[in-house]
């Protein structure tokens, strides 16, 4: 069954302390096919390919390329055995030619001098080879994103890979570039070279591949043969868990007459055309997949990036942030994704975290109000519930989950009516979840704020929106009223954006 | 985590051990290093380094660095002598602009670091060169000197026993850590060098913060550039050759991060205190100029590899 075979992942587990984010995964990779891996966000898909390529040690499977078996692999063991991985970000050196690119690190030499004719003529042959037009002299800045990364394909089996791993090679093209990345796609098939495809594009993964697998939640769902499925079908195999954590009540609290936040058509940061409205005590879902512009649009609102056009609506004015302080000042706060980098800061008092946004306001002739700074930090370690015996303590000290109590209790301090949160329980353990929810809930139940909230979890999403809109590539693709929740009409949204046309 | 916290308030105590161990064993080597009024000239010295020390502290705790300092001095060492003597300007009017000067060159450090995104280190290593070329043409090379009796003042009176030099650092060190402490530009400069972007999100305006404390920096140079000619009671091009390493290494040796983010004005103190102790004793036990070169280079890589391995261990 080998023989069948180039490659086969069986049975892969891979734990991290506390987690485990591979559990008994199995792929096999026929020769001259291409298999298209297909997931949620989350759903493991890069540590996977990560175990074929050595950059991930798994805990426990075997990996066995054309019949040899390898319980890891190594970056260089990969190479050998010709397996080649075309990543979303180049290995590429922009100020040198493609040629030199295409033999980085593993030159053409006569004795000590670089022969870049040598060189040039064997990048021509296989530049050729592929069907694509090249000039190997060119400097790598002056190609397109699209020739970059045809140059990273054709290293790939200049060095002889047999195995392609793509990790969703049409991200960063454009449309005309996605149709000749195909065709090149297309000719190693023929050449008897074996893919696996990453995409979340469903229409792509209908065109190209042979078979398509499913992951979710680290584990392995199903193979299927792409011809005999149904887009429905897969869909419901990305998404179709159970839906087991419990999320706290909240009443209904919405003021259907007091719109917070609304945008007309706002475009910009890589969104485009995006229109909503959010109300005083709501909680808006911003859905979507990695990459679909929802982070871009909290940096626009929250004035960290420009807008192009449209409007911005804030409590009945019209608003143009330019500096995250100027919509501070508004009543605008962020909840960053990247608690670590962009929210808290480490090295600094829990106390000096919670007053940061509003020592100028608490200052008189720049000296800061201390007793007052001492009475916020106390007020708002209570009502967050912030767990720490002195308010000197360090925010690296600290849980994820008290942490993020310290930023929100931040914004709080800042008496922001509109917060937007950026995946608000990354990171954060399954208790300190439900706390974090609850606080949500009393934000808008209690305090009367409206609530942005971007999640790439799913059940998330439906637990705690009012409503979800879903964002793909910059666009807006869907919205949906609390009735209308499901998984499989968010998935759609999130990853079909052109599968109606296609 | 605890560990690492403990280790830091180790090593803010430990720094004054330093200087204890540092004194008895220039005593040990030579008697004369306790002598009072060898101890009155060593802390003289150190109120320069002190002085400039100040803005340093700031520009280092933001992760940046400052090697105009040198310059500043002898910049102001040339036009304040030659507002008062060539150009007859009252003292009073000469120091004042001569700090508005200096302040303005620091601005011209942030312009260069925040508004253009030049790298600190190359935007004051060229203002460090060119101004020294502007200070040399301005005196032609030549010292100027003939000031009024009441100018010797800053440098080399007395109150009671305690020179004035020394007053003024004491000043400067008290002024250095109310900001730090008890100002919000205080918390934000901790709040930039520890983390820019969480800095930025929070609302803080990072340019602006660059450009007051390279302006700040400026400044305390510049106090310390007319302490120094004060004490010369001459202006020369050469005044402040140097004096960059010097102080870098005294807010360094303090405990200041050269990443930024971590630091106290205590232990600023605690390492200009050393370093002027290092600096005297080695004059006193006769210690070849060349060698000392040598000392205070192993000093400022000693003290900048101590907070690395510091802070990878904490990264781990």
């Amino acid at each position: 069954m080998s023989e069948e075979y180039v490659l086969q992942l069986q049975h892969i587990r891979k734990e991290y302390p506390g987690v485990v984010a591979l559990k008994d995964v199995t792929l096999e990779l026929k020769k001259g096919e291409i298999l298209a891996l297909i997931g949620e966000n989350g759903a493991g898909k890069s540590t996977l390919i990560k175990c074929c390529s050595g950059a991930v040690i798994p805990t426990s499977g075997k990996i066995v390329v054309n019949g040899k078996e390898f319980t890891s692999m190594t970056p260089q063991l990969a190479a050998e055995n010709g397996i080649a991985i075309i990543y979303q970000e180049f290995n590429n050196v922009k100020e040198l030619s493609a040629a030199e690119n295409l033999f980085l690190g593993r030159p053409i030499r006569k004795g000590i001098i670089v022969d870049k004719k040598a060189m040039e003529e064997e990048a021509a042959k296989a530049f050729d080879q592929l069907h694509i037009k090249i000039n190997p002299k060119t400097l790598m800045k002056n190609l397109t994103v699209g020739y970059q990364q045809m140059v990273e394909i054709a290293k790939a089996i200049q060095q002889n890979a047999k195995i392609l791993i793509m990790d969703e090679p049409s991200a960063p093209l454009t449309s005309a570039e996605v149709e000749s990345m195909f065709a090149v796609v297309e000719r190693l098939r023929k050449e008897g070279i074996s893919i696996i495809y990453i995409s979340h594009r469903l229409e792509e993964i209908y065109r190209l591949s042979d078979r398509i697998l499913v992951m979710r939640d680290g584990e392995y769902v199903k193979t299927l043969i792409t011809k005999d499925s149904q887009v429905q079908e897969l869909i419901q195999l990305m998404v179709g868990r159970e839906l087991t954590e419990t999320y706290p009540p909240r009443s209904d609290c919405i003021d259907e007459n007091d719109v917070v936040l609304e945008l007309k058509n706002v475009t910009g940061n890589g969104d485009k055309d995006i229109s909503l409205k959010l109300h005083k005590g709501e909680i808006l879902g911003l859905g979507g997949l990695v990459g679909a512009g929802r982070t871009e649009l909290a940096e626009m609102i929250f004035g960290a990036a420009a807008k192009q056009s449209g409007q911005m609506i804030f409590k009945g004015k019209e608003i143009n942030p330019k500096s995250p302080r100027e919509a501070i000042d508004l009543g605008i706060a962020l909840v960053p994704e990247d608690r670590k980098r962009h929210g808290a800061m480490l090295g600094i008092s829990i106390k000096n975290n919670i007053n940061m946004p509003i020592y100028e306001r608490n200052s008189t002739l720049s000296v800061i109000n201390s007793k007052l700074e001492m009475q916020i930090a106390e007020k708002y370690r209570d009502s967050m519930a912030i767990k720490t015996p002195t308010l000197h303590q360090l925010v690296k000290n600290l849980s994820g989950g008290n942490q993020q109590k310290v930023i929100l209790g931040r914004w709080l301090a800042a008496d922001s009516e509109l917060i937007i949160f950026d995946e608000p329980t990354r990171g954060i353990d399954i208790g300190a979840k439900y706390e974090i929810y609850k606080l949500m809930n009393d934000l808008v139940e209690k305090e009367g704020k409206a609530l942005l909230m971007i999640s790439s979890e799913m059940e998330e999403l439906m637990g705690m929106s009012d409503r979800i809109i879903v964002l793909a590539e910059g666009e807006k693709t869907g919205e949906l009223e609390k009735g209308e929740f499901s998984q499989e009409t968010i998935m759609a949204y999130a990853s079909a954006a052109n599968i109606e046309e296609g | 985590m605890k560990e690492n916290k403990i280790a830091y308030q180790l090593k803010d105590k430990a720094i004054w051990v330093v200087f204890v161990v540092l004194v008895l064993a220039f005593t040990i080597a030579n008697p004369r290093f306790i002598n009072p009024n060898n101890l009155f000239m060593m802390i003289r010295q150190v109120s320069f380094y002190g002085i400039a020390s100040i803005g340093m502290t700031f520009v280092i705790l933001l992760g940046d660095i400052d090697l105009s300092t040198g310059t500043i001095i002898s910049f102001v060492n040339i036009i304040c002598a030659y507002f008062m003597v060539n150009m007859g300007m009252p003292m009073l009017v000469a120091i004042i602009l001569t700090l508005a000067i200096s302040t303005l060159i620091g601005v011209l450090n942030g312009f260069m670091v925040s508004t253009i995104g030049i790298p600190a280190l190359i935007a004051t290593f060229a203002t460090q060169t060119a101004f020294l070329g502007l200070t040399y043409i301005i005196c032609g090379g030549l010292p100027i000197n003939g000031f009024t009796e009441s100018f010797k003042v800053i440098g080399q009176a007395y109150v009671w026993i305690i020179p004035v030099p020394v007053i003024i650092m004491a000043l400067c060190f008290a002024l250095g850590s109310f900001i730090l402490n008890k100002t919000y530009f205080g918390r934000y400069f901790y709040a930039v060098g520890g983390n820019v972007e969480a800095a930025k999100l929070s609302g803080i305006r990072v340019n602006r913060i660059k450009y007051l404390v390279f302006a700040l920096s400026g400044f305390f140079a510049g106090l310390a550039g007319l302490v120094i000619l004060s004490r010369t009671n001459s202006g020369m091009a050469n005044a402040g050759d140097g004096y960059e390493f010097d102080v870098i290494t005294c807010v360094v040796l303090g405990g200041v991060s050269v990443t930024g983010g971590y630091g106290k004005m205590s232990g600023v103190v605690a390492g200009t205190f050393i370093i002027g102790a290092l600096k005297n004793g080695m004059v006193l036990m006769n210690i070849n100029s060349y060698v000392q070169n040598i000392v205070m280079g192993v000093v400022l890589a000693l003290a900048v590899g101590f907070d690395c391995i510091q802070k990878r261990k904490q990264a781990n």
